[in-house]
């Protein structure tokens, strides 16, 4: 069994409103609100949401660029939400991050080797030459030509672009890369290749990733372990076949009834079954959640599944599944 | 109904070239499309394809000094290829409505989105202000949002990603057009708004009978509404048929490459399909001999035609090349 190499335990990160004459704090956007997660070293945890459910913000707070408001983050043991903890691990070393967007995360005034070295300047101590064989290396790890490093990032097609950033990413050979929606700006053959390549690396140098998508089918293909989250909370967590052939909570089976399918024969039934969900889901949302409109908090289902339901419901959803 | 007044567009040989650097590379070569009421017909195809031009030769908005387009587009008749500007703003935005991509993008930001909606029907309508307002409301329930009053005088930045769209949408149908082109009109947004906003288009299209054009690069978009699919490769439709045919019976290289790219099987383990090589960008586009070959190069050069022609292979089933009758894919022909 693989060892767990982060654990995070009931994380918030609140944003303050300010209002009123004396701009106090009025109120928080809980942007994430309690959540719970561990990922295994060389594993996949994958993060579903749509857009404003905290998932990204999750994402930044592991990396420590979004401060947290509250719960830990316990890396080999120790919780590096501060970030003394954080520089005594090495921890900016061993995280790292690819970003959605090629174009606006790569510097557009700097060379490819410039971009690929600045990790390994930041931690390592390499003369000229081995820097250089390094970024070659990694650049071919990525499948890229190798005067690459030579050229500027928008020499290059938005494919390649992300490739550098997975370059960039295992450049000081990370422990976990946090990638946050690495292919949802590229055509479907170019997201194949990237997935490819991230899968490959993790095969090799045994990365962990959370891999943070809205695309449930591009989640599918990744990752074992699957949250999906809402409100800042996760509705439910399991394993990729409990996710996908057996969702309990309404709104996973909202987001799964939501993708589109390529399955022309059945489509009118497949739209019926979308907006009976629809329509189960605006009818009964005191039923799924609390007073507030909040998520409820988990509950266990079996080993690795868990839904955020009261427990009649949850009975009552075993018992439809029989 | 008379089967002729179905026909809402005939686009035949329709060439789109952008200058570049002094010379002309065309970016939609010989595209031949139709149209029909209550039809939507889908064109799909990788970023840099040709599709959006396609749209955008539709309703005029190029650059007319550095873009040339021949070919004809026939819309009842009159030909929308280089007609007089002031005949064009009559028809575009009144029969032939448009949704963009990005919503933020294509409303006005200091503008409240009633108004907004308000403008199309004041340049094409002889309604006074009162029944603007009206007409406006009547769109904002159409296009299923809520409290359409105090939508009104909303700003865009007011508004969801889900309920910007709406107001677009609600512009692009203001004058009940025709035609009605969509040019990725859900790649902004979440997976249930875009399956709201798709249901929408569809409940839109059994009201009013327009014809709708899809342009999108999801095919999970396209298998959900489409009737009539066109996969389009470096500026050429490789293969049109209806939706069917195209996601079970798929025949061109390129069609069948994509299809197979699609993250959906069960075995994670498995490497997703990768079709070699890249996209050719407008300049490097091959002009002579099948476009798609560079990227298939263990098919033989024989099994392609020498000037790929587009050949119907079954009633209604039209397929570029004859390559498709040697293809297989690269890890079939090792085994």
């Amino acid at each position: 069994m693989a060892e767990e190499i982060i654990q995070i335990k009931d994380l918030k990160v609140h944003y303050p409103i300010r209002s009123g004459f004396w701009n106090r704090i009025t109120d928080y956007v809980r942007a994430v609100d309690g959540v719970s997660l561990s990922i295994k070293e060389g594993e996949t945890y994958g993060l579903i949401g749509e857009s404003g459910s905290g998932k990204s913000t999750t994402g930044k707070a592991i990396v420590g660029v979004e401060k947290v408001t509250s719960g830990q983050i316990l890396y080999k043991g120790v919780d590096i939400t501060k970030a003394s903890n954080r520089r005594k691990l090495n921890y900016n070393k061993d995280v790292q991050m690819i970003f959605q967007d090629s174009m606006s995360s790569l510097n557009p005034r700097k060379r490819i080797e410039d971009i690929i070295a600045e990790p390994i300047r930041n931690f390592e101590n390499l003369t000229t030459d081995e820097e250089r064989k390094r970024v070659q290396e990694l650049l071919d790890i990525v499948g890229m030509p190798s005067d690459a490093i030579y050229k500027f990032p928008h020499e290059f097609s938005g494919g390649q672009r992300q490739r550098i950033g997975v370059a960039r990413a295992v450049a000081t050979n990370p422990k976990l890369i946090v990638a946050d929606e690495p292919t949802s700006a590229l055509d479907l053959s170019v997201q194949a290749q990237v997935l490819n390549f991230m899968k490959h690396i993790q095969q090799q140098y045994n990365i962990a990733y959370l891999f943070i998508s809205h695309d449930l089918g591009v989640v599918k293909h990744m990752s074992e372990d699957i949250a999906i989250m809402h409100r800042g909370r996760f509705v439910e967590i399991g394993k990729r076949e409990q996710i996908y052939k057996n969702p309990m909570h309404i709104y996973t089976k909202r987001l799964l009834s939501a993708i589109p399918v390529v399955d022309v024969e059945n489509r009118e039934a497949h739209k019926a079954e979308r907006q009976r969900v629809e329509k189960e889901f605006l009818e009964n949302q005191d039923k799924w959640y609390d007073k507030d409109g909040r998520v409820l908090p988990l509950k266990k289902v079996s080993d690795r599944h868990f839904v955020a339901l009261p427990e009649d419901l949850i009975q009552e959803e075993l018992k439809e599944d029989e | 109904m008379e089967k002729q007044s179905d026909l809402l567009l005939d686009i035949e040989h329709l060439h789109t070239a952008y200058r570049l650097q002094g010379k002309f590379y065309d970016a939609a070569d010989d595209v031949n499309l139709t149209l029909k009421r209550d039809e939507i017909l889908a064109i799909v195809g990788e970023s840099g394809c040709g599709k959006s031009t396609i749209a955008s030769s539709i309703i005029g908005l190029y650059d007319h000094k550095n873009t040339r387009v021949t070919g004809d587009i026939l819309y009842n008749e009159l030909n929308l290829v280089g007609l007089n500007e002031s005949l064009f703003n009559q028809i575009r935005g009144n029969k032939i409505g448009m949704i963009f991509q990005d919503p933020l993008a294509s409303l006005n930001p200091l503008m409240r989105v009633g108004d907004q909606v308000a403008e199309t029907l004041y340049y094409h309508t002889d309604m006074n202000e009162k029944q603007r307002h009206d007409r406006v409301i009547e769109l904002f329930n159409q296009v299923g949002m809520p409290r359409p009053e105090e939508m009104f005088n909303m700003y865009p930045h007011e508004l969801s990603g889900g309920l910007r769209q709406r107001v677009v949408i609600a512009i692009a149908i203001a004058c009940k057009p025709e035609i009605i082109i969509a040019d990725e009109p859900t790649t902004a947004l979440d997976v249930t708004i875009q399956a709201q906003i798709l249901d929408l288009l569809e409940d839109i299209q059994k009201e009013t009978h327009s014809g709708i054009i899809m342009i999108t690069h999801d095919l999970g978009v396209v298998a959900e509404t489409a009737d009539q699919v066109a996969v389009m490769y470096a500026g050429q439709i490789v293969e049109k048929s209806d939706v069917k045919t195209v996601f079970e019976h798929p025949l061109h290289p390129y069609t069948r490459s994509l299809l197979n790219s699609m993250p959906q099987s069960d075995d994670e383990t498995e490497d997703l399909h990768v079709i070699q090589g890249t996209v050719p960008s407008l300049k490097n586009m091959p002009r002579e001999g099948d476009r798609f070959a560079a990227r298939i190069p263990w098919i033989p050069a024989s099994a392609h035609e020498e000037e790929p022609k587009i050949h119907e292979v079954e009633p209604g089933h039209f397929v570029r090349c004859t390559c498709w009758q040697d293809f297989h894919f690269e890890q079939e022909s090792s085994k």
